[in-house]
């Protein structure tokens, strides 16, 4: 029992974990409500990124139209908010959220897991772009491109009657939020990690091969397909509760490609890599047109300073310093077979 | 325990597979020999499901796999290795051999713990790695493997699926010539050991001679000869057409 406290609670990764999250329990102390807004959608981003990861880094497909996923579940929040406002509480529209976008990805990934490589990329972008057209032109239901307006929602039988956005975000929704990314961030662990993880990274590592040993490829692309989906679908609900308002530009492929964007600029290759991602890439945005309006410039240099440099983004750069200054330990899972 | 009966696989013009039987018993390691073209390859990917014939009949276990899907032939227990190594790059060489243990027993759609919660099947891992002589090198990414033991390994994998047949598509092609007889030793010790038979494509006479208990000869996508290992190679008639020694001469490279 002590053996097991010492490999679990007593890791000095998990002591890492455990300070920050203490760290971003106290976070609306230390940052002014502009900056803790800003990082509340650094964390629905994180979220989204870490569910489009599951399908690019771990089963090795990119797609380029992850933003079809998000419009469902933002969609899904703000048309429940439009069409049946007596359901309309926290409780009812996550689980409706995951639920629309479980419906689009389980269709689309149906459809996309025929290919692989750029015809994968290319339909999925596709298939985003007619979500694209049908919320852009549906005017009457979707409100185009004024898109629809969404209102704070009940929580858990506490109303929000007369409490402005700010405040609401700075106080109860924060704390929602973070559980809900530490609970999407576990999960995701326990996914990757799972047999079923493992099989998709041997689809990724050699299709064949995998099929060979007895995997089913195709189905299991699709399911990594369709979690991956509902988490980025999760991400769109949190974030339309920031944003206030959901607009068509959300289901454009230049959004997705954003998404494809902080999972680089995190590192697809680590775990952590598209959170990290995600916030930096938040704040790198929001910064970068505040100060000039050739933003797009700084992003697009960041880019290829990426590529041509950190080609495992910014966690996969921390992480082989690491390695070098601990003298390349590179190896030390050799230990699990003493611990056998 | 495999029976093949009057396969047939044309691409084309070129007759790949022409009217081929065979039969495999239970433990039996058969070497199938034959030059560039002779269709050993052609042969093995048919046994495997990995291409559909065009007539004839393939018998496993008493039952009719002729035309049965590649997974419903894995499930069956014939594994196959390949030619060019066909491993998992990324994970590690235990992971290599534990994804196929987890899809064995059905625990991909099954298990929800973390895989290192199954510590039976990380126990059976090593027994696999351990037979094969690479348990030491469990951590290692197969990337830093020796030519040698990735062959091995690839093995393992087909191996750790508990297949009753395994094919074997030239299991020491690429492994330096000092090393083709340990790697041998190794697959075939874990092979005897379990008695499983195998279907081996090899080029190398000397590995024909010491680990088959038969031979197969093809040519232009027939068996031309069935027999000892030694009663093969001193068949004039294989000699001439496998090393083009006696009558003929060698034509071209």
């Amino acid at each position: 029992m002590k053996v097991d406290l010492e490999r679990t609670i007593l890791r000095p990764k998990v002591i890492i974990y455990l300070a920050i999250i203490v760290v971003l329990l106290f976070l609306p102390r230390f940052l002014s409500t502009f900056n803790l807004i800003l990082f509340e959608y650094g964390l629905t981003f994180a979220i989204v990124a870490l569910g489009f990861n599951l399908l690019f880094g771990y089963t090795g497909l990119l797609s380029f139209g992850h933003g079809a996923y998000f419009t469902a579940g933002a969609y899904g929040v703000a048309m429940m908010a439009k069409y049946f406002p007596e359901l309309y509480s926290m409780e009812i529209l996550i689980p409706g959220a995951l639920f629309v976008s479980f419906i689009m990805s389980a269709i689309f990934g149906f459809l996309c897991v025929r290919h692989t490589k750029i015809f994968f990329a290319i339909l999925a972008l596709a298939l985003s772009m007619l979500v694209y057209a049908l919320v852009f032109k549906f005017y009457h239901i979707t409100g185009g491109s004024d898109g629809l307006y969404v209102k704070i929602p009940r929580m858990f039988g506490m109303t929000f009657e007369g409490v402005r956005r700010p405040q609401f975000l700075s106080g109860v929704y924060y704390y929602f939020l973070l559980s809900i990314f530490v609970l999407t961030c576990i999960t995701m662990k326990g996914i990757v990690n799972s047999p079923f993880g493992k099989a998709l990274q041997a689809v990724r590592d050699n299709e064949i091969r995998a099929e060979l040993i007895g995997i089913r490829v195709r189905r299991y692309r699709l399911y990594a397909f369709i979690l991956s989906g509902m988490f980025t679908g999760l991400g769109g609900a949190l974030w339309t509760f920031i944003n206030g308002q959901v607009t068509p530009d959300v289901s454009h492929w230049v959004f997705s490609g954003e998404i494809v964007y902080m999972t680089l600029l995190g590192g697809f290759a680590i775990f952590e890599g598209p959170i990290i991602g995600a916030i930096i890439f938040t704040f790198l945005k929001l910064y970068a047109m505040g100060s000039t309006e050739y933003w797009m410039f700084i992003i697009g240099a960041t880019l290829i300073i990426l590529v041509l440099l950190l080609p495992t983004g910014i966690a996969g750069g921390v992480k082989s310093l690491t390695d070098i200054i601990r003298g390349k330990r590179l190896f030390s899972g050799g230990a699990s077979h003493v611990n056998r | 325990m495999l029976t093949v009966d009057h396969l047939k696989k044309y691409f084309g013009d070129v007759k790949a597979v022409d009217d081929v039987s065979l039969e495999i018993k239970g433990g039996e390691i058969v070497s199938l020999v034959g030059s560039n073209g002779a269709g050993k390859t052609t042969l093995v990917n048919l046994i495997s499901g990995y291409l559909m014939p065009d007539s004839g009949r393939i018998v496993f276990d008493d039952s009719n796999i002729t035309y049965a899907s590649m997974y419903k032939r894995i499930k069956m227990g014939i594994g196959r290795s390949f030619q060019i190594m066909s491993l998992f790059d990324n994970a590690t060489v235990l992971d290599n051999v534990r994804i196929p243990l987890f899809s064995r027993y059905e625990m991909i759609r099954k298990g929800l713990l973390p895989a290192d919660r199954y510590t039976d099947i990380k126990n059976e891992a090593f027994d696999i790695l351990d037979l094969f002589s690479i348990s030491d090198k469990d951590y290692l990414s197969p990337k830093d493997l020796s030519e040698g033991d990735g062959k091995v390994l690839d093995v393992a994998i087909a191996f750790s699926l508990k297949s009753k047949l395994l094919l074997l598509d030239e299991p020491t092609s690429g492994v330096a010539t000092g090393d083709k007889f340990n790697v041998m030793d190794t697959i075939v010790s874990a092979l005897r050991n379990e008695n499983i038979s195998a279907i081996v494509i090899e080029h190398d006479m000397d590995i024909v001679a010491d680990y088959s208990d038969r031979v197969l000869a093809m040519h232009e996508g027939k068996i031309i000869a069935e027999g000892k290992p030694n009663e093969i190679m001193q068949d004039r008639n294989v000699r001439s057409i496998l090393f083009g020694i006696g009558e003929q001469n060698v034509s071209g490279n």
